[in-house]
């Protein structure tokens, strides 16, 4: 390798290196933090690593009042989300994909409109038609505006999704005697499930993550976000850490799953400029 | 290979669903049709309805009452220079932060997927979430203070998050929003990279345009739509910044959606939180406008 090269590719390595610890330093701390004993938190001067693990911070925390409880309405919302979402975006992300129709450009125009809606637009006053229908303060209702919130994605996801199946392959299931929802079924779909797959999770973490609206339509049945946020000013340092802690976990792990499709589902997203 | 009764099921759902959807030019429209409605009775109808809240009194008169009351807040003047503050420090430095990490993943070394999943990482973390990480961070007694301690730099802790040092508290919040919402930034500068045909490149090479040279005047122009598009996405996500700030710094640094919240959480009015909501919805609206204007682009820009 020439001396140049060389020194091009150490530099190189040592600008990713320095990015990726800029990226994992934070979530390392505050992995410690949650496993740190709960006296040593307050600790002066605090040592980086302590001085030994335990799981007391993480039991305070889950055996807190509500913990419990909003993380199954967390999971709860989260689930009717990706089902609500899917089932409505899915099939406009289809048509989009395979129909060429009128309106289908301003149909997309509105979709992507409706991403740059304020949260606060949406939660402040569907808090008070919720408390009209009898929705406010439900699982259903968080899970209503969080599939509105995600709707925007899943439709554009989808429709990249659906882009990647080809035509082809549908209309030579209908020419050898398939009906057109028969080729969906029996063709598209098992050829987009990975891709919708994705869709969900990255859907599951969209609900999951939400806290101002989740925060602003319920009192007593809160998710884990609307849950710490609401205790925050109140709570402990070491509940908030195990608290930040216990957040990111399922997102990272989901994020890990759907890596090979970020970029993959963004890219679909802007590839027909 | 299908079983039998699932055939059956298919052909029976088919027949119902042909007679249901009638013809095939209608299909597209069908397909639509839960979408539209979901947009219109959640997003419509509540952008109706805060306009009615943020403008109409109790007893349904047209009122600038609460618009009012909210411009004479004491923190108002405040809030509206943080929340601009804020938009105008971390955009221009996630844009910059992401285009390098794009550009230095682009290169296609070994392992340069690996690296792009790590910086991707925070795509999945809340600004909650964010927030208590920084926190444990910035925090008196945090990791930052020991660690300056320890090397020698400082006798007692920093105060990083208080009312007295409130430049540093809004660093810190800008460090924490930093971190966590340049992935989507990455992911979109990503995507346009990728779009970026080989051809153009190699006759760069071709006609002697290397290294600096080569994204300066090839890959920079060529990446102008994605970087347009990741501009407005993100300014209209930073001027609602909210969770970070108040898992972070908690009342220290006012911004505009956390003024709505407190005004429905705590104060129990949605009049005035609906005049901030609007109020955000058309800023957003005319940082959108300026940005399309200003960047002489297609509406098409904000397709992200």
């Amino acid at each position: 390798m020439s001396y140049p090269r060389l020194l091009r590719r150490t530099l190189l390595y040592m600008g990713v290196t320095a990015f990726a610890l800029w990226v994992l330093i934070p979530i390392f701390f505050i992995g410690i933090s949650s496993f740190t004993p709960r006296n040593e938190i307050y600790a002066w001067p605090k040592p980086i690593i302590p001085s030994h693990f335990s799981l007391d911070t993480m039991e305070f925390f889950l055996g807190s009042y509500g913990v419990l409880n909003s993380l199954l309405n967390s999971v709860w919302v989260a689930l009717l989300t990706l089902s609500f979402t899917l089932a409505v975006g899915a099939p406009a992300g289809y048509a989009v994909a395979r129909f060429f129709f009128r309106g289908r450009e301003a149909f997309r125009l509105g979709i992507l409109i409706t991403r740059m809606f304020p949260t606060a637009l949406l939660a402040v006053p569907l808090a008070v038609t919720f408390i009209r229908w009898g929705l406010y303060d439900t699982l259903v209702g968080v899970a209503l505006i969080h599939t509105a919130m995600a709707l925007p994605f899943a439709v554009i996801i989808t429709t990249g999704i659906f882009m990647g199946v080809p035509k082809d392959l549908e209309e030579a299931a209908m020419t050898l005697g398939c009906s057109r929802f028969g080729a969906f079924a029996r063709v598209a779909l098992p050829l987009a499930l990975p891709g919708l797959a994705a869709a969900a999770m990255f859907t599951f973490v969209i609900s999951w993550n939400e806290v101002f609206a989740a925060t602003i339509l319920t009192v007593n049945n809160r998710t884990l976000p609307a849950h710490i946020l609401t205790t925050i000013q109140a709570s402990p340092l070491y509940f908030r850490f195990a608290g930040g802690f216990f957040m990111i976990l399922p997102a990272l792990f989901f994020m890990f799953l759907i890596r090979r499709y970020l970029f993959h589902m963004w890219g679909g997203a802007t590839a027909e400029r | 290979m299908p079983s039998p009764s699932f055939s059956l099921n298919i052909g029976l759902m088919e027949a119902r669903l042909r007679k249901l959807l009638g013809t095939d030019t209608l299909l597209p429209y069908w397909l639509l049709l839960p979408t539209l409605v979901f947009i219109g009775v959640f997003f419509l109808m509540p952008l109706f309805n805060a306009i009615m809240l943020a403008f109409r009194a109790d007893n349904g008169a047209f009122t600038l009452d609460y618009f009012k009351k909210m411009v004479a807040d004491v923190r108002f003047i405040e809030t509206l220079k943080y929340t601009f503050l804020l938009a105008v420090t971390i955009v221009p430095l996630q844009l910059i932060t992401a285009l390098a990490m794009a550009l230095l993943v682009n290169t296609g070394f070994r392992g340069s997927r690996f690296f792009l999943y790590l910086f991707a990482l925070p795509l999945g973390i809340s600004d909650l979430a964010a927030g208590l990480i920084w926190l444990s961070i910035f925090t008196q007694h945090g990791f930052l203070n020991s660690i300056l301690y320890s090397l020698g730099l400082i006798e007692r802790p920093i105060y990083f998050i208080s009312y007295q040092n409130i430049g540093l508290t809004f660093l810190a919040v800008v460090v924490a929003e930093h971190w966590r919402a340049t992935a989507i930034v990455l992911v979109i500068l990503v995507a346009g990279l990728q779009m970026i045909s080989k051809d153009y490149l190699e006759a760069a090479e071709v006609l002697g345009a290397r290294g600096w040279k080569k994204v300066w005047y090839v890959i920079l122009p060529m990446l102008k739509p994605s970087l347009q598009s990741a501009l407005i996405i993100r300014t209209i996500f930073a001027l609602q910044t909210f969770a970070v700030v108040l898992a972070l710094a908690g009342n220290i640094i006012p911004v505009l959606a956390g003024e709505a919240y407190f005004w429905h959480f705590l104060y129990r009015n949605s009049h005035i939180a609906s005049a901030y909501a609007v109020f955000l919805m058309v800023i957003s609206i005319g940082m959108t406008w300026f940005y399309l204007r200003f960047l002489r682009s297609r509406m098409e820009v904000i397709r992200g």
